[in-house]
């Protein structure tokens, strides 16, 4: 008993003890990105933004929480009633799923394992089920027809995120995210002779092409502003969601923010260095590896809000052709440029062993 | 080892059951929402025999984007239900042909592996074991090496496959109005825009 104890007891868990950490810290800190989107978009159009709820309107999140809980959910009479519940549940467990590989900092992950990347790939193309389940369980004609093109949308763009991963796999060798981070301590900077300055070393500026593409399949896959045809309310009311409120709803806002925080994360870790200091002297390496982490993946995120604060919505025929047209053959083509330069100049990284 | 048992038990069970609701479910779109079921379990069995890769890429390519596709496919369609059961007997014969053929594929090849252990897995690539190297560097390895002719065969036929789809389906009729980008895009104010100075009362 004792030795089963020791072999799954106490590792069960540490585990679970470290994804509660990890969960609440994330939910705290959806409660305020969520405010902080909110705010940007008020600034940029001169409002005020929320200012009511607490001091500076900080509580706010924890009030519109509390209102989406309190009110009472509506389940349409002829929807697929256990469908129609089980879409915003995947949502948000999806989301909530990727978390479990994303290093916060050396060493700092739940779960390390090797197909990390691929992983978190997978987990974000199956949140398309919940949106094409709950347009469908609703069992009404809008919210079905904006499921379908939102479930096109998010399955177009997914095909060059693919691409992008691969261009960052090839230069890294590995697909376990902390040695993707890992593989951009050197690189650029050390060829220019200025070793210190590691922000060069990070992906983003020798794959830069691929780091707009990557941020803007980012904003396609996660319906965010200006691709967010999925909810598009002046045209669809409110997309796929228009049968639900309260807390179902709720649940797939939050599901939302939640992959949104993990397409942030993930740009950080793939094209900013994850936990790396951007420059490599004193006072930067004292600093914790979660803080740059942290610190990298807000300001990824201040992108996306000034991005929702400043560029109309696309078009739906656009958005195909752009995420068709433009993005799949450029990733395309970069996977062989990278591939061939890598080749050519003897960079390409030696792998394999465990 | 307790673990991985139970876990194999779970991923199993639930595998066959939903395998099961595929075909007894009324709905057509719950019997794909349980096949999705099935897929996750068989990469949950993926993952406990150390084919992490393998799982990972049954659901980015079956789960993540075959099955939606399949799914939209299935729930535009109009099914009769009447009108499906009116066919069983018809098409009893052949399924049930099919059904025993699989069968006794499987017996066969579960025999072989019961009755002569050492002769299983002989006709396979020699492989590092998994402790060594890592399974996508195993597969790269013997994919892109000695099965590179049947992995670009396999990609051209997909190719072909593509190609042919868009032929058949993609028309160019001559009231449909398309959007041209560049075209859009090179428009100038003094081809799109006309002034004109309106007298008063008088109208266009």
């Amino acid at each position: 008993m004792a030795e089963f104890w020791n072999s799954y007891g106490f590792p069960l868990l540490i585990m679970v003890a470290q994804s509660v950490l990890l969960m609440v810290v994330l939910l705290l800190i959806i409660a305020y990105i969520l405010y902080a989107d909110r705010k940007i978009w008020a600034a940029v159009q001169i409002r005020r933004g929320p200012n009511v709820v607490g001091p500076w309107g900080l509580l706010q999140s924890f009030a519109d929480l509390l209102k989406f809980v309190l009110k009472e959910p509506v389940i349409p009479a002829s929807s697929d009633k256990f469908l129609f519940l089980f879409a915003p549940m995947i949502t948000v467990i999806l989301s909530l799923a990727g978390w479990a590989v994303i290093p916060m900092a050396d060493g700092w992950v739940i779960s390390d394992i090797n197909v990390g990347i691929l992983y978190v790939f997978a987990i974000s193309s199956l949140g398309v089920y919940g949106v094409i389940i709950g347009g469908w369980a609703s069992n009404s004609k809008y919210p079905f027809l904006s499921a379908l093109r939102s479930a096109a949308q998010m399955v177009s763009y997914e095909v060059s995120i693919g691409f992008v991963i691969v261009t960052v796999l090839l230069c890294v060798g590995s697909l376990n995210l902390s040695d993707i981070v890992n593989a951009q301590q050197t690189g650029l900077a050390n060829m220019l002779g200025v070793p210190w300055l590691t922000i060069l070393n990070w992906y983003w500026l020798p794959l830069f092409p691929m780091f707009v593409v990557f941020f803007v399949s980012a904003l396609a896959e996660t319906n965010r502003p200006p691709f967010d045809l999925a909810e598009a309310e002046s045209e669809l009311v409110a997309g796929f969601m228009v049968e639900y409120g309260s807390t179902p709803y709720m649940m797939f806002m939050l599901g939302e923010y939640v992959a949104i925080a993990l397409m942030c994360s993930l740009t950080t870790i793939l094209f900013m260095g994850g936990w790396l200091p951007p420059v490599d002297v004193a006072p930067f390496t004292w600093v914790p590896g979660v803080v740059w982490f942290l610190l990298k993946s807000l300001m990824v995120f201040f992108m996306f809000a000034m991005v929702k604060a400043m560029v109309p919505r696309y078009r739906y025929d656009q958005l195909m052709r752009l995420g068709w047209k433009v993005f799949l053959p450029l990733s395309l083509f970069m996977v062989f440029a990278v591939a061939a330069v890598l080749m050519a100049m003897g960079w390409a990284p030696v792998s394999g062993a465990v | 080892m307790v673990l991985q048992e139970l876990f194999f038990y779970l991923f199993a069970a639930i595998a066959v059951a939903s395998a099961f609701m595929v075909i007894a479910a009324r709905n057509p779109v719950h019997s794909v929402l349980f096949l999705i079921a099935c897929f996750i379990n068989a990469a949950g069995l993926f993952v406990l025999i150390g084919a992490e890769y393998l799982a990972m890429l049954l659901i980015v390519v079956y789960v993540g984007a075959v099955m939606v596709l399949f799914l939209f496919v299935v729930m535009m369609l109009d099914v009769d239900f009447a009108e499906m059961r009116q066919g069983v007997l018809q098409y009893l014969p052949v399924g049930a042909l099919i059904g025993f053929i699989l069968l006794a594929e499987l017996i066969m090849a579960v025999s072989g592996w019961y009755f002569a252990p050492e002769a299983f897995g002989h006709g396979a690539e020699p492989m590092q074991s998994a402790e060594q190297v890592q399974n996508i560097a195993a597969i790269g390895q013997v994919l892109y090496t000695k099965y590179i002719f049947y992995f670009q065969t396999c990609g051209i036929i997909l190719l072909v496959a593509m190609v042919g789809a868009i032929v058949l389906t993609l028309r160019h009729k001559k009231n449909v109005k398309r959007q041209d980008i560049s075209e859009q895009v090179a428009r100038s104010p003094e081809t799109s825009i006309e002034v004109v100075s309106v007298e008063n009362r008088k109208g266009i």
